[in-house]
């Protein structure tokens, strides 16, 4: 994979590059109306193709969750386009973004897991929600359910349980569960274990890890630079809303280009190799301030 | 041996003498016991440290080993119901089993500081911050309040927030949690305490913040000599930060030593499994061997 350019660039336009499952470019996202609006994205464009992992790293405030919300149609652009599945949608109004998000194309597991599962609905009404929505029979959708339930390591005993009463680690691996039933082409998963111990931690990273071989397209949003770094094929760094990086993973992490993506690997905590010292650090802190 | 600037090649000024004949600890700790009075029941199972003037040590572990109540032990705030039921702690050599309930009063904050993981639960919501950390100031340096306000911005600048003359206006419920956790470290180094605990510091901050905490609180080791206690269920922050490490697992402590050698050479079962769960998607494992440049 070549990283050519030095900086962020518009990406997907490689010459007989497969349609990617998603293109954004040029996307500005505004909250807030007039004076008092602030644009929380400008000028990101960023595209991931069919059984592709992007991982999306930046610190707190830095449009993470924004982008991804954007992508779902859950806020609007105010420049720049989206594509999904090559599928132009930018002007959308709610009625037909909910209509691709009932098509089940795209999913998102969102940042707070108590947000991706309905606290009242038991595991199996949770995973097979969104089949029954398709249009699914009720059976074949609790069979389909259980079949996820299974990729994600979870056994069935668990579908008659409420979120309540399963551990942060499993309520995190339904949440993946029911975001793959409709088999989508692309999911969206924002910080999906930043909630978790290192034993829970590892084991979804590696449930991302088996779905990409299966090939699906995963964008991976998080601040964790080593759980990014063990999952995408390419990482992508947004610092106050604009994408400043994008590139091969491991070059992102071993020749970071842009000043915030070297403090950022400069300050991740490491066992042995020294990624930066004090004095790099803090050369790096005076020059993002200056 | 000690090896006061292993982790901070570029600042490795020569100001410790080497192998300075040893000062005397400004905490001691041996075999620490605590007991839970009601149950009966000893949570944790014998803890012991020295901690000299600029030196780190660290305590990672799993959830519920005692890590906690070891500091709180040290601190001489134990929960309800619980004890130190063997063992003792001394605080610049007086065992604080005899303190008076004012002696501790006078040692808490300027021998030894504290910063918990919840910042919020120790700063009061009502108050303006920087006039909480400048009362701290007034009152145990006896300084006049335009002098004691001085010195709290001095601090917040200190612990790197961008604007600290807004910062000092503000309330709690203005900050984020990362804003909040600098704020508190500000009024625990205060009355420039000799050794400070910091128990999940700066678990909840994004990694850049993190570091700059971490730094600070190396900094401030290399040139007052603060001697620090870091609590942490990352064993990599520990290693940044700490001459020696223990580990503890169910109220023991599994292994004890210098934190190069237990990284290195680590001895006991848990040990390892806390290194594999860290190297199995740290940093490390993706870091190809840094080109000098
Ligand atoms: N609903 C909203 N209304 C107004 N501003 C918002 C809203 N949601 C987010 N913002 C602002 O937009 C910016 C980007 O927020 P976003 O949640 O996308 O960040 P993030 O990178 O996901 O952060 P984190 O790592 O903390 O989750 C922030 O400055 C935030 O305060
Ligand atoms: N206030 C309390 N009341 C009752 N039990 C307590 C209290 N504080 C701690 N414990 C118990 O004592 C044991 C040790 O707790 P401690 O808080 O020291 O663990 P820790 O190592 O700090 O864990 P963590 O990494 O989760 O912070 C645990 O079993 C805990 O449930
Ligand atoms: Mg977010
Ligand atoms: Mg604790």
């Amino acid at each position: 994979m070549t990283t050519a350019s030095p900086e962020a660039r518009p990406a997907g336009k490689e010459a007989g590059a497969p349609a990617p499952v998603l293109a954004v470019e040029g996307l500005e996202v505004r909250y807030g109306r007039g004076r008092r609006g602030r644009s929380a994205l400008r000028d990101v464009s960023l595209s991931v193709a069919p059984g592709e992992t992007v991982g999306v790293i930046g610190e707190t405030g830095s449009g993470k969750s924004t982008l991804a919300r954007a992508v779902l149609g859950l806020v609007r652009a105010s420049a720049g386009s989206i594509r999904v599945g090559g599928e132009e949608v930018t002007g959308y109004g709610n009625r037909r973004w909910r209509a691709l998000r009932r098509r089940g194309i795209v999913q998102y597991v969102f940042q707070d897991p108590l947000r991706s599962l309905d606290p009242d609905l038991t595991i199996e009404d949770s995973l097979i929600e969104p089949l029954l929505i398709q249009g699914v029979e009720r059976t074949e959708a609790v069979d389909r359910a259980r079949a996820f339930l299974d990729r994600v390591h979870l056994s069935a005993e668990l579908l008659g349980r409420l979120p309540g009463e399963l551990s942060g680690g499993q309520r995190q691996r339904v949440a993946v569960a029911r975001a793959l039933v409709t088999e989508p082409a692309l999911v969206i998963l924002d910080e999906p274990v930043s909630a978790l111990d290192s034993a829970n931690r590892v084991q979804v990273l590696e449930i991302l890890k088996e779905l990409r071989a299966a090939g699906t397209s995963l964008v991976f949003i998080s601040h964790d630079l080593g759980s990014i770094a063990g999952t995408a094929d390419r990482i992508a760094v947004l610092y106050r809303g604009e994408l400043v990086e994008v590139g091969a993973a491991r070059d992102v992490i071993n020749h970071p280009r842009h000043v915030y993506t070297r403090l950022l690997v400069g300050s991740a905590p490491t066992l042995h190799a020294r990624t930066a010292d004090r004095s790099e650090r803090e050369a790096l802190r005076a020059r993002l301030a200056g | 041996m000690r090896t006061l600037s292993r982790n901070t090649a570029a600042g490795s000024a020569p100001q410790h003498a080497p192998a300075a004949p040893a000062a005397p600890p400004v905490i001691a700790v041996r075999d620490v016991r605590i007991s839970d009075r009601v149950t009966d029941r000893e949570i944790v199972h014998g803890v012991g440290f020295e901690l000299t003037p600029g030196k780190a040590v660290g305590i990672v572990g799993e959830s519920g080993s005692g890590k906690t109540l070891t500091c709180r032990a040290v601190l001489g705030i134990l929960p309800p119901h619980f004890e130190v039921s063997g063992g003792s702690v001394e605080i610049d050599g007086t065992d604080i089993a005899t303190l008076t309930p004012r002696q501790w009063t006078a040692l808490r904050g300027t021998t030894v500081g504290a910063v918990f993981q919840d910042p919020a639960s120790y700063l009061n919501p009502s108050i303006r911050v920087g006039a909480q950390i400048a009362e701290v100031i007034r009152v145990k340096k006896g300084v006049k309040r335009r002098e004691a306000r001085r010195q709290a911005l001095e601090l917040l600048r200190a612990v790197r927030l961008r604007d600290p003359e807004l910062v000092y206006g503000q309330y709690t419920y203005e900050l984020s949690g990362g804003m909040l956790q600098r704020v508190l470290i500000a009024a625990a180094i205060a009355v420039e305490p000799r050794a400070l605990i910091a128990d999940e510091a700066t678990t909840a901050l994004d990694v850049t913040v993190q570091a700059e905490i971490l730094d600070l609180l190396a900094e401030l080791r290399e040139r007052t000599g603060l001697a620090l206690v870091v609590v942490s269920h990352d064993l990599a922050v520990v290693a940044q930060l700490c001459d020696e490490v223990l580990v503890m697992r169910q109220g023991e402590v599994v292994e004890q030593g210098p934190t190069h050698s237990v990284l290195h050479d680590p001895q006991h079962a848990y040990t390892r499994l806390l290194m594999a769960e860290h190297e199995q998607y740290g940093l490390d494992k993706f870091l190809t061997p840094k080109e000098a440049s």
